[in-house]
């Protein structure tokens, strides 16, 4: 198959447009055929996306699968994927299937929301495919759309407050992107990626409006890459249109939302940040380490106050994306094999956790802690599910989520020690917002009368748990089928970091001596 | 004066026989019941002058002495003038027999003010570029009061007239002074004397009336107070005219006297050019905020986008320009689409223009709602959509002339601005009132509006590649910027 990729992109672009022109009327029937088509469409996708596994060869630390074709003003349109991406793109075709049958229970708008969601998709790896500059923001940009749909149709009472916060400091992160990406366009005179990450943006102190700029172009451009992906990671102190999002966006949202766009932004820097600006991201990189680390305390304490489920998972993410910053910014193998390994397995438990909430939302309509207690009683299998994915949020060894951050916490410890020890003390209070929520909703008497009625998962939850699990559990006992994915890649990645890093030294000290 | 002179002015000729004729015809007949076909004939007729102009002459024609130019540039801007105004009569037909100001006159009056247009974007010659201004700007002026019975309309008419004036003196003013120091009238004499650093004194100030009589007729900031006004005071279809059309005619009006009268001398317009669009890009965002009126809010829109149009034109290079007749055309398509939208809003029978009456307009015209959403993300710039390829083109003009700042003023200008566009979406979709539009919609609105929305949608794919439109803007701006 020559154009996998695209077939794998536009797949469910298609299907949302068949749903759009074909399928009529909102009674029951054509809301199943809706859901259907859409989970077949998604299905269809994932399993033609397990072809990537078998074409892509890792020990190639180039981009594979790659398709060229013209566009307009001297674009292309290009998409490959290399180590580094491939595994996002496997990522996201596997939550789709399961995001959709997650909201098998929607009965409003039911086909504008298949459609939204199955657009999202294309969007989403369209982001982790493309190769060309302006198709990527045109990717990364465009998910805003169907996202501020689904929040603002679909989500809860304070819905439209949180997706104009969502869209607009989004897309402000973003624009700044756009006008960096156009002067790469114009300094390097292309938007090909593969080309861009062999060329040396200038690194030599810059004067600007009298502030000297160490690091010049690389620099500027570094910080307006930054704008948009530390707002989209999210970074603290830019992280607080995530809880607001998460708590109001329906649960198919919250899922794709935590487990799949978050992780744009962790791609992003990778993509970009670190190769095509190597000078500027280790200059920068002890900010983002320390930000990094403040996200993970802080935001671990805030969780612990939530009364809010979604929030306070919500909050847990951005502690979680707090070890992928760190892994990403220490820049050698470890850290960055961390922070891709945390993404993958951060989207599989925060997508579980969300459907958790998902489950006993639907059955109480309430997301208050405090409105539950007691609940494994009713519901054991429940109980069970809930404890192994806060486990692996927790990081329980025998978990992938468990991988993710001691790797990343191995890689920031040769860094900065500092930084290492501070971030280990965010697994103990992840240990204790998370284990304490567990405690709140599950054990204790049930003493509540409207939970008395309460029944546990039907098969149908359960089948929407069961890959999952076993993901969590597969990539926590044998992480190898993800590190030798993205092993040689994140091996070329570093090494070309710290041979730019030298070269340029090297230049510095002749400009020295001159 | 020569046959080959008249030859290169046939579109302008057969118009204004066609107007003549169109009135005589009328005003012997002394019918209004002339009119819907006479308007459905006037569109027909646009469309056919603009095909004539699309496939016949190639290359540069200048007539009378230099005092008209037929190039490259100017057929683009006719193209997208007569196809603008031609949309314009059809979509907004019903609307005025309903609200019965149908009147023969109408189609007469768009015609001549799209002849003048026409003058306009092929003016080389201050006298010409005059000439073609007041042509178009009479022609407005009473179109916008064409309700003669409704105050606000004669009141929009009225503003507009004094305001317009103050604008064409000012432009005038510039012209003589232009004159004075140059010795000639003709922008290819101009050129000899305006050259960057030794310009004269009066020359210079010369330019600066003129631009700001031009910026008038763009309505950039700061003189843009008449725009809100005219646009709600105005009948909708003419300010779906006032929207597109002559925007496009006095921008490339705008183009041509910057290029071609003071092409040597881009330094000392620049940084004028430059300061319009970053005013218009954030005025134009930022009072739109406030507004509930969709007519007021548009008009605050389309400041904010003869802005980022302005954008390309900073840039004082060929791809500034190619950029600027790209942004123009994508422009005036959205907002064919959106008023064609506007017009057809009714609520029990009677048009509104408060936006609030879009409430969960979506729940009950799914498709129509769609469209508008296509349209409004377009507005805001929002990619895949075409509007966002508009203002990818200026931002990358912006930054390959090195003013790198003007794009990172223009991107934030646009998040204010996409505030609004939201705001649209937002009712239309979570909005909970029940009791809004009648949802009716007339069939050349429909067509409009799914036409453009389709476009908008879809012309950036791969192999669609906008129509060809880069490839046509850039032969355009190639005459004008030597």
């Amino acid at each position: 198959m020559d154009n996998l990729l695209s077939i794998v992109t536009f797949l469910p672009l298609v299907a949302a447009l068949i749903l759009g022109v074909f399928l009529r009327g909102e009674d029951a029937a054509a809301q199943l055929n809706a859901k259907r088509l859409a989970l077949a469409a998604t299905s269809a996708t994932f399993l033609i996306s397990l072809a990537l596994w078998v074409e892509f060869d890792p020990s190639d630390t180039g981009f594979q699968l790659v398709e060229q074709t013209d566009w307009l003003f001297g674009l292309t349109y290009k998409v490959g994927v290399d180590g580094i991406s491939v595994l996002f793109v496997l990522l996201t075709t596997f939550l789709m299937p399961i995001t959709i049958a997650s909201c098998w229970g929607v009965t409003h708008r039911v086909k504008e929301y298949m459609i939204a969601l199955l657009v999202l998709e294309t969007l989403m790896i369209g982001v982790f495919v493309a190769l060309d500059l302006v198709l990527f923001y045109l990717f990364f940009e465009a998910g805003l759309i169907p996202m501020f749909l689904i929040i603002g149709i679909w989500g809860g009472k304070d819905r439209i407050y949180a997706a104009f916060k969502f869209f607009l400091y989004t897309f402000l992160g973003s624009v700044l992107m756009l006008v960096a990406m156009i002067a790469m366009y114009v300094d390097a005179g292309t938007t090909d990626i593969v080309a861009l990450l062999d060329h040396e943006f200038a690194a030599g102190p810059v004067n600007l409006m009298g502030w000297q700029v160490a690091g010049g172009m690389q620099m500027l451009l570094w910080l307006a890459f930054f704008a948009s992906f530390a707002v989209k990671m999210p970074m603290w102190p830019v992280h607080t249109w995530l809880p607001d999002a998460h708590v109001q966006a329906p649960t198919a949202g919250s899922v794709v939302l935590a487990a799949i766009l978050l992780k744009m932004g962790g791609y992003g820097f990778l993509r970009f940040s670190l190769p095509m600006f190597p000078v500027a991201s280790d200059i920068m990189a002890p900010l983002v380490l320390w930000l990094s680390v403040i996200a993970i305390i802080y935001t671990s304490l805030v969780a612990m106050v939530q009364e809010d489920m979604k929030k306070l998972i919500a909050y847990s993410s951005v502690a979680h994306m707090g070890f992928v910053t760190m892994g990403i910014f220490a820049a050698n193998q470890q850290g960055v094999d961390g922070a891709i390994f945390q993404m993958i397995s951060h989207g599989f438990i925060s997508g579980a956790l969300f459907l958790c909430v998902g489950v006993i939302y639907d059955r109480m309509h309430t997301r208050d802690i405090d409105a539950y207690g007691g609940l494994v009683v009713r519901m054991p299998a429940y109980a069970a599910i809930f404890m192994l994915f806060t486990m692996a949020n927790v990081g329980l060894p025998g978990t992938s989520g468990f991988v993710g951050e001691f790797l990343t916490l191995i890689g920031v410890f040769q860094v900065n020690t500092w930084v290492g020890v501070l971030a280990a003390t965010g697994v103990i209070l992840s240990a204790a917002y998370a284990l304490w929520l567990y405690r709140r909703v599950v054990f204790g008497d049930l003493i509540k009368e409207s939970l008395k009625s309460i029944t546990d998962m039907t098969r149908r939850e359960k089948a929407i748990f069961a890959p999952l699990v076993v993901m969590t559990l597969l990539l926590g006992v044998y992480p190898s089928l993800v590190t030798d994915m993205i092993g040689p890649s994140v091996e070329a990645l570093v090494s070309t970091y710290d041979l730019a890093l030298a070269a340029h030294a090297a230049d510095a000290m002749v400009a020295a001596n001159d | 004066m020569t046959g080959a002179d008249f030859a290169i002015l046939i579109p302008e000729i057969v118009l204004s026989l066609f107007a003549m004729a169109a009135l005589m015809g009328a005003v012997y007949t002394s019918k209004d019941g002339l009119a819907p076909a006479l308007t459905t004939g006037t569109a027909l007729v646009f469309v056919v002058m603009a095909l004539y102009i699309g496939i016949g002459a190639d290359g540069t024609r200048v007539a009378f002495g230099g005092m008209f130019v037929d190039d490259a540039f100017a057929r683009f801007a006719k193209i997208t003038i007569l196809l603008s105004a031609a949309a314009v009569l059809l979509i907004g037909r019903d609307y005025m027999e309903k609200a019965d100001i149908l009147r023969f006159e109408y189609p007469v009056l768009v015609t001549l003010a799209v002849i003048g247009m026409m003058v306009m974007v092929s003016a080389g010659d201050l006298i010409a570029l005059y000439m073609g201004l007041e042509l178009q700007s009479l022609a407005l002026y009473v179109i916008a009061s064409l309700r003669r019975d409704s105050v606000r309309s004669t009141e929009a008419g009225l503003k507009y007239f004094i305001l317009g004036a103050l604008s064409s003196g000012l432009l005038l003013y510039g012209a003589s002074l232009t004159y004075g120091y140059a010795g000639t009238t003709l922008f290819s004499g101009i050129i000899e004397t305006a050259t960057a650093g030794e310009m004269p004194l009066g020359l210079l100030f010369g330019l600066v009336f003129v631009m700001a009589g031009l910026a008038f007729k763009v309505s950039a900031a700061p003189f843009h107070m008449w725009t809100p006004d005219v646009y709600e005071g105005a009948p909708t279809p003419i300010t779906a005219l006032f929207a597109t059309a002559p925007k496009v005619a006095a921008m490339a009006l705008f183009a041509r006297v910057v290029h071609d009268a003071f092409g040597a001398a881009v330094g000392d317009w620049q940084q004028i050019v430059a300061f319009l669009a970053v005013l218009s890009m954030f005025v134009g965002a930022v009072a739109a905020i406030g507004q509930t009126d969709i007519k007021r809010l548009m008009a605050y829109s389309s400041i904010s986008h003869m802005g980022f149009a302005l954008m390309g034109l900073a840039a004082g290079t060929e791809q500034g320009v190619t950029a600027m007749l790209i942004y123009m055309a994508i422009y005036v398509t959205m907002n064919i689409g959106t008023f064609a939208f506007i017009l057809s809003m009714e609520k029990d029978g009677r048009p509104v223009t408060d936006i609030s009456a879009l409430s969960s307009f979506a729940s009950r015209e799914g498709a129509k709602a769609l469209a508008l959403l296509v349209l409004m993300f377009s507005l805001a710039g929002v990619p895949p959509l075409v509007g966002f390829f508009g203002k990818y083109a200026v931002l990358w003009a912006a930054v390959e002339a090195g003013m790198a700042w003007l794009a990172i003023a223009g991107v934030i200008a646009s998040v204010i601005g996409a505030y609004y566009y939201l705001r649209i979406v937002y009712l239309m979709y979570f909005g909970q009132d029940r009791a809004g539009l009648d949802g009716r919609m007339g069939v050349a609105q429909y067509a409009g509006l799914m036409a453009m929305a389709a476009l908008i949608a879809l012309a950036w794919l791969p192999g669609v590649n906008l129509l060809g439109l880069e490839g046509m803007a850039a032969q355009a701006a190639g005459t004008l910027v030597r």
